[in-house]
């Protein structure tokens, strides 16, 4: 909602600007090889691979994979808790390791909501101390006005504001994410990254907390990335989508019409077992995602795919351009790019 | 506060997914207060208060100068003069035990305050700095570990020399080790949970960070620790003076009085019964008060709730 | 009607201290029927399936679960109710990690089972696991009956956790939420497996599932509980098409679809049991909510009673839709 006072970054927000773009983004953890622990050699661990990304001011994007897809460690790129081993991660133009240990003005602008919102609140401070950190630590307003602001932000996320005095222990789980959520928008950041911040919880809950979302999102003109694994979630709360698999982005676009008419299998797998009402029980995906240490030749979906053909098994395809908006990694894409 | 936030919140739109705040958890729990939820808790507690106003007003509540010496009374059993009896110097046993429950709880005390301390210094570094370091202090606490505190106790007193300051040096030297394990424990299983990181990711200087998240979550299990080890430090104390290196007589500690009744034991039992008793009741209720107190305290139960 | 069912429960009530968990549930199944129990946290769904396994700790249970040929499953002392687990009735849970014992191999936890239940020896139990293990499709079986349950994935255990559950051929399985802790595509391929192996079997199935399409798509007949009660219940496509219960409205209008861009949310949640309304329990978050329904809690009662036989969609509330 606040201009950011770093000049470059402001120069950076032209329209169209993007606040983060990975470029070919690989992330490899050295790890023991499995089933020998007494070994100093290590192995590589592709996490992320070749990963391609643009995330425009004010749009939301959703990013929605399966466990071992790699967003988490996508995440952690992003928030510059992890820098990429190779390629380029950028927020404003500008490296996000960079902007991250110089100056605080990258943390008060990206804010982060944690999956497990119970654990990123400290259980020994009240909810007024958890929400009046922020405030305090970035000078967000005079100290006579904390406690005045955190009961407007209590507010803001639907919480009475005697919730206040409270320790996260003695709130129920949705009340906690909602507190999880006041304390991101107290820096009042522009930027808001979620790691599956309405999983777990009941739907009535959910749907409670995916509406407050949308709205702060809209009246705030926040850049939402969102991680989810829910499709239904993600086409109710982000415009943009971009779909991963084993450490890469294979389709990316508008929520709507990669969900529409999903161009890559496996995008169109997820969206076929995505339970809807009386569907008959779709043909599942066969197996399990292979282990990133032994990636399958060519394309890395081509050992699941329905539609594989024998030149997936030999070449590697890469995120490309796919209609307007839209790319892909696919050899034979489903659907016809739109003109 | 709510003076000052009622207001705003009256004024601000009322969002439509207000969820019903329920009584806070915290009353719900004052309705039944622990004294009556745990009985035995009360009861210890009581206790373990007894002996700390007869430490403290002893020279009030005891009924003779505890190292006036009578040989008209001497190894006398217990009489309405002398409740407890007298032990083989005509010393009155009660007015005794009434004093060495000063030293217990000063010895006690004192010697929890320097092991915790040390073992918070020695856990923090250890649990926070990683690397070399870290596995410097850990081998250094293991081989502190490997002895029992009481040999290390004996150790630092054949160093250090006899005296009730010494005892309290002594064990709480000796006590550092198990406290600093704890504390390492407790910083290493902080250090890795979510808001540590949420404030790492605030830009939140790392030194803050301790101070702020850190410590207040490890300070609080070492408290429960140390009402729980008082007990081990007054035992230890007890047993040094047992065997005649800790506190010199005629100081009216506990663990001499025992001894000094142990030849006596066929024919005057009250001279080391008594002490051994009022040894033993101080130890127990000061477990109860312990254990009741991280049972009720515990985060980790609460979270449950 | 009734005797042709394979289990009835009626009245079945339990009490943890003074919270009342489920309140005079009634439910039934036939056989080779599938059932899902739906509801949000705190409905008490876990509860009836905890209870006619005689697991529940600490808890009065009333009320009776007839299972054909077996007699009443919440009085049954507790050396028939072994025999019956496995044999006759068995349970998937929902983190199967953690139902498995991780110090023993999936075969020989496996092969326990067998041996005990149905008496096998050595050989034929292992011969019988290779054949479970192909049959919830495991491949490579015999190199898999080896392997300690934190080598597997989460979908690899609960396929462990099926065939463990289904070794025995019981007449009726228990399904707890048996997919909320995997991924989508996995959760499809489970899902399915249950279905076909308990359709093969001609078992029963009951699924407790807080995801209201994936019932849709699985069950015969769905039961909607709210705060320990059944609040509507009748055949799949009845109860989410045709719902009178204001409640089962409100929980299908929170599924999020895909492309679905309007979405309601509701107000509040659920009181806590100590607090639970005199009437109608769900008559505090109620748009449709009557003076009646604070004062007076509402009968189940028949949602077409002109007809005959479709007497079993049922529902209660005052003032249905």
């Amino acid at each position: 909602m606040n201009a950011l006072p770093d000049p470059k970054a402001q120069a950076a927000q032209a329209p169209g600007a993007a606040v983060f773009e990975l470029i070919e983004v690989e992330k490899t953890f050295q790890i023991r090889p499995p089933g020998r622990r007494f070994t100093r050699e290590t192995i590589g661990l592709k996490a992320l691979d070749g990963v391609r990304l643009r995330v425009e001011k004010g749009t939301s994007l959703a990013l929605v994979g399966e466990s071992g897809s790699g967003k988490s460690t996508l995440l952690r790129v992003l928030l510059g808790l992890d820098a990429p081993t190779n390629g380029r991660a950028l927020y404003h133009g500008r490296p996000i390791r960079d902007a991250r240990a110089h100056g605080r003005d990258f943390a008060r602008d990206v804010a982060m909501v944690y999956q497990d919102a119970r654990g990123s609140l400290d259980p020994r401070m009240t909810i007024e101390a958890l929400i009046a950190e922020p405030l305090r630590h970035f000078n967000i307003v005079p100290k006579d006005q904390i406690k005045s602001r955190v009961a407007e932000l209590l507010n803001r996320v639907g919480l009475p504001t005697d919730a206040a005095k409270r320790y996260p222990a003695g709130l129920s789980g949705g009340q906690v994410r909602r507190v999880a959520i006041a304390r991101a928008l107290a820096s009042e950041p522009s930027v808001l990254v979620a790691d599956e911040a309405v999983s777990g919880l009941d739907v009535s809950t959910q749907a409670q907390l995916l509406t407050l979302l949308r709205r702060l999102q809209q009246d705030m003109g926040l850049t939402l990335v969102f991680i989810t694994h829910d499709l239904g979630v993600a086409s109710f709360l982000c415009e943009e989508i971009a779909i991963m698999y084993l450490g890469r982005i294979v389709e990316t676009g508008p929520t709507d019409a990669v969900l529409n008419a999903p161009a890559h299998p496996y995008a169109a797998a997820l969206r076929a077992a995505a339970p809807r009402f009386f569907e008959p029980m779709p043909e599942p995906l066969p197996g399990e995602i292979p282990s990133p240490l032994d990636l399958p030749k060519g394309c890395r979906f081509s050992t699941r795919c329905p539609a594989a053909q024998p030149d997936c098994q030999t070449r590697d395809p890469q995120l490309g351009r796919f209609g307007q908006a839209r790319a892909v990694a696919c050899l034979h894409p489903l659907a016809s790019p739109e003109t | 506060m709510t003076a000052q936030a009622s207001p705003l919140a009256t004024k601000a739109p009322a969002p439509a997914t207000n969820p019903p705040a329920g009584p806070p958890k915290t009353k719900r729990r004052g309705r039944r207060s622990i004294f009556v939820r745990r009985p035995f808790f009360t009861v210890s507690l009581i206790v373990a208060l007894g002996y700390l106003l007869a430490a403290i007003f002893a020279p009030y509540v005891a009924p003779y100068d505890p190292v006036l010496q009578s040989y008209d009374a001497m190894m006398q059993p217990p009489t309405a003069a002398h409740p407890m009896g007298t032990d083989s110097y005509g010393q009155d046993i009660l007015s005794r035990t009434i004093y060495g429950a000063r030293f217990a709880l000063i010895i006690g005390f004192f010697s929890v305050i320097i092991g915790a301390t040390g073992g918070l210094v020695i856990g923090l570094a250890a649990g926070l700095s990683g690397g070399w370091v870290e596995w410097g202090l850990m081998r250094l606490i293991d081989s502190i570990l490997a002895l029992p505190s009481l040999i290390l106790a004996v150790a630092f007193i054949a160093i250090l020399g006899q005296g009730v300051d010494k005892v309290v040096i002594a064990v709480g030297l000796s006590m550092i080790g198990p406290f600093s394990r704890t504390v390492r424990a407790d910083v290493m299983r902080v250090r890795v949970q979510g808001f540590v990181e949420a404030a790492r990711l605030m830009s939140i200087p790392s030194l803050q960070v301790v101070w702020r998240h850190v410590l207040p979550n490890v300070i609080f299990p070492l408290a429960v620790q140390v009402t729980i080890r008082i007990s081990e430090a007054i035992l230890v104390s007890s047993s040094l003076s047992f065997l005649g290196i800790g506190v010199t007589p005629p100081t009216p500690d506990w663990g001499l009085m025992i001894a000094e009744g142990r030849d006596f034991v066929s024919f005057a039992p009250w001279m080391s019964a008594m002490p051994g008793f009022a040894l033993a009741l101080l130890l127990i209720a000061l477990s109860i008060v312990g254990d009741g107190i991280r049972e009720e305290f515990d985060p980790k139960g609460r979270r449950g709730a | 009607m009734s005797d042709t069912n394979l289990l009835t429960v009626s009245d079945l009530t339990v009490h943890r201290g003074a919270a009342k968990i489920l309140d005079r549930v009634n439910l039934s199944i036939a056989k080779g029927e599938t059932l899902a129990l739906v509801g949000e946290s705190g409905a008490g769904k876990s509860t009836i399936a905890t209870a006619l396994m005689q697991l529940l700790d600490g808890a009065e249970v009333e009320g009776r679960a007839e299972l054909q040929e077996a007699g009443d499953l919440l009085s049954l002392p507790a050396r028939q109710m072994v025999k019956l687990r496995g044999r006759r009735l068995s349970m998937i849970f929902q983190d199967a990690g953690a139902a498995l014992n991780p110090a023993y191999t999936v075969g020989r936890q496996l092969t326990t089972t067998l041996r005990r239940n149905l008496g096998l020896t050595r050989s034929a139990a292992h011969a019988k696991a290779i054949e479970l293990f192909t049959s919830v499709g495991i491949n490579d079986a015999e190199a898999r009956l080896s392997a300690f349950p934190h080598q597997l994935s989460g979908g690899m255990q609960q396929r462990v956790m099926v065939a463990i559950a289904l070794a025995c051929n019981p007449d009726l399985l228990l399904a707890d939420e048996p997919t909320s802790a995997l991924d989508v595509t996995i959760q499809a391929q489970i899902i399915r497996l249950i279905l076909s192996l308990t359709r093969e079997r001609g078992a029963s199935c009951i699924f407790v599932l807080h995801d209201l399409a994936l019932a849709s798509q699985s069950c015969d007949r769905i039961v909607v509980l709210y705060a320990g009660q059944v609040v509507e219940s009748g055949p799949a496509r009845d109860v989410l098409t045709h719902h009178r219960h204001p409640y089962t409205r409100q929980l299908e209008s929170c599924v999020v679809e895909i492309g679905r861009h309007d979405l309601v949310a509701p107000e509040g949640t659920v009181p806590p049991h100590d607090q639970m309304p005199k009437g109608c329990r769900f008559a505090t978050r109620c748009p449709r909510a009557l003076d009646r329904c604070a004062g007076e809690a509402p009968p189940l009662t028949p949602a077409n009673p002109a007809k005959d036989g479709a007497l079993d969609h049922v529902f209660a509330c005052w003032n249905p839709e």
